[in-house]
């Protein structure tokens, strides 16, 4: 397996994890449970299952590339961090007259009554998830 | 029982993965060329199928929140005939067994996505639906796994990746300022006007995302490479009708029954419209390769759809709504006969096919049919579409628009004489590599595009009054 992929792939697993977090602060408990199991959990298998599938890159291709190409935008998470704290401070968003959010209720409700079509769209995600992996990885190349 | 247009594809692709040793290819073709053809098959008997009786216990899991009106009517007649004619040309040009088994396998997760796209009753199933189509989309195209193939992809994929982010952004803001996602419940929000300024913003990311996803001017870069690169059955399923679906059917159904919008938003999308007309169409003309000639035909044609959605008078959005479906028929056959070139010639490139006429005269014919109804020639079908949506934007006082229209269907018919021209008619004494016969089943895609093509410009006064002003809730 190539590291720097799987490193990539830790840090998307964390990355929604932390959004999790900031999901369940923000009183979405059911979007925090969703969020956790599937972008933390079920994404991150399938991810690393399609790199198990990968192949070493030669050394010719690898002189190629530069080690230093992300360096180069280091910098970006800085700006928009800075900018974000920017807009927070000054931009003054008008007073809206919003509806109440929908009360809370059961997940079981959520998922097999409210939602279902949903549930049978990630089913069907997964299914051309899992053929896209047998197409580019499975076959041999033409 | 409308979900069984989700359900049945759904249960026949879990079935083809069974490990079973006798569900290979050639099954799998079969059961999928029913299953697509029974589709168009049923919409022109469109009653029965209101039946609305569920099994006892097994009921509550088809029981989805979907809306089935003339327009969701409409598109599932469309894609039945545009996928099965994209599984047809797939059995004649993908040769290996594992390939096309995979092929007729993300081809069902397509007419899902399709299939449910036009059938959703809130924008976020829409929006799932409309990634499922894009997702399988995505690897039909590279399925040939060549270096141009991917770089399409690649290119699709990174535009749609943004109109993702936009379309979903917007979405968060329906939901802020609507309280919900159903249709009715965002129309509402609209009526009571008191969060317009939010939704109008979301209107606008909306409609970023959309402009992208449709492949109009100037968000077409991905379109050429895309439509020209893929396999040929995946090029008639992509200009044919995935894009349509995913891109200019959402834009249709949002823009003329749920969102109510000011002037301005509408000034943007004629614009953009004639901008894709003209544009694209000059753009034409500078192409040496037959598809990628094509892909910007059709970026044209996706302009008048645009340009006739943002007029919005009723007539327009016949117009629209008619002109959708001429283009994925005619569009289609356009790209067949492509696939058969290519099949027999092994290049779309004009200067190496040349004087082809007499070596291919179904396919010259068919050809002539597609590219008149193009044009906008009657009595063909692309004449009555072309037709209504200049009418109803003089109608609507768009003089200008209404014009330009008229004078881009004269540089479409001159781009496709001209191609017309030096593929069928120049007489050459270079003789292309020829590698056999075009199969039957390519001719018969073609004969049948070209049937539908001409009986429904033919038969139109008689369709339009009979089956289309007879589906009740249609502009009315």
């Amino acid at each position: 397996m190539t590291v720097r992929l799987l490193r990539s792939v830790v840090g998307l697993a964390l990355t929604s994890a932390i959004l999790a977090v900031i999901m369940y602060r923000l009183n979405s408990p059911l979007a925090a449970v969703f969020e956790l199991s599937v972008c933390s959990g079920l994404i991150s298998v399938i991810f690393i299952t399609t790199v198990s599938f990968t192949q070493r890159i030669s050394k010719e291709r690898l002189i190629i590339r530069r080690k230093e190409r992300l360096l180069r935008f280091l910098y970006l998470p800085f700006i928009i961090i800075i900018a974000g704290l920017l807009l927070l401070r000054y931009l003054k968003i008008p007073q809206f007259d919003l509806p109440q959010p929908a009360q809370v209720t059961d997940a079981r409700v959520v998922l097999w009554s409210l939602r279902h079509l949903d549930l049978l769209g990630q089913a069907i995600i997964i299914i051309a998830g899992v053929f896209g992996v047998v197409v580019f990885f499975k076959e041999p190349n033409k | 029982m409308v979900a069984l247009f989700i359900l049945v594809p759904f249960i026949l692709l879990l079935i083809l993965n069974l490990p079973f040793k006798f569900l290979k290819a050639t099954v799998a073709f079969w059961l999928s060329a029913v299953l697509f053809l029974i589709q168009p098959l049923l919409i022109l008997t469109h009653p029965w199928f209101t039946w609305s009786n569920y099994p006892a216990g097994l009921g509550r899991f088809l029981i989805f929140k979907l809306w089935l009106d003339p327009l969701a009517l409409i598109m599932l007649f469309t894609i039945g005939i545009v996928v099965f004619v994209s599984l047809l040309v797939a059995k004649s040009t993908i040769s290996t067994e594992k390939r096309s088994f995979n092929f007729i396998n993300l081809l069902l997760v397509s007419f899902i996505g399709m299939n449910a796209t036009v059938l959703a009753a809130d924008i976020f199933s829409l929006y799932v639906f409309v990634e499922i189509t894009a997702v399988a989309v995505f690897v039909l195209m590279a399925i040939e796994k060549n270096r141009f193939a991917i770089e399409g992809t690649f290119k699709y994929l990174v535009l749609s990746m943004f109109a993702s982010i936009f379309i979903l952004t917007s979405i968060a803001f329906f939901i802020l300022a609507a309280g919900e996602i159903s249709f009715a419940g965002i129309h509402n929000a609209f009526l009571v006007n008191s969060n317009i300024i939010l939704l109008n913003f979301a209107v606008a990311l909306f409609l970023c995302g959309l402009f992208i996803k449709c492949g109009v001017v100037p968000f077409h870069g991905w379109v050429p490479d895309a439509y020209s690169e893929a396999q040929s059955a995946v090029s008639v399923l992509l200009a044919g009708i995935a894009t349509k679906i995913t891109g200019v059917y959402v834009l249709m159904r949002l823009f003329s029954s749920v969102f109510v919008l000011k002037d301005s938003f509408h000034n943007l999308i004629m614009l953009i419209g004639i901008i894709s007309i003209v544009f694209a169409a000059l753009a034409a003309f500078r192409q040496n390769n037959i598809k990628r000639m094509l892909s910007y035909s059709s970026i044209s044609q996706v302009g008048y759809i645009v340009l006739a959605i943002g007029c919005a008078t009723p007539l327009a959005i016949l117009g629209a709504v008619l002109h959708f479906f001429n283009h994925a028929i005619f569009k289609s056959l356009l790209f067949v006969n492509a696939a058969s070139l290519e099949k027999k010639f092994g290049s779309t490139d004009m200067p190496i096919i040349t004087g082809l006429g007499n070596q291919l005269p179904v396919t010259s014919g068919t050809w002539l049919v597609g590219l008149l109804s193009t044009a906008g020639i009657p009595p063909l079908s692309g004449f009555w579409s072309k037709l209504i949506i200049i009418m109803a934007l003089f109608n609507a006082q768009r003089f200008t628009y209404g014009w330009i229209a008229l004078l881009a269907s004269v540089l479409t018919l001159a781009y496709f004489l001209f191609m017309e021209r030096n593929v069928f008619f120049i007489k050459t004494e270079a003789a292309p590599g020829d590698r056999g016969g075009v199969p039957f089943t390519l001719k018969f895609c073609e004969v049948l595009l070209a049937a539908i093509t001409i009986g429904a410009g033919l038969g139109f006064p008689f369709i339009l009054n009979s089956q289309i002003f007879q589906l009740k809730g249609f502009l009315y």
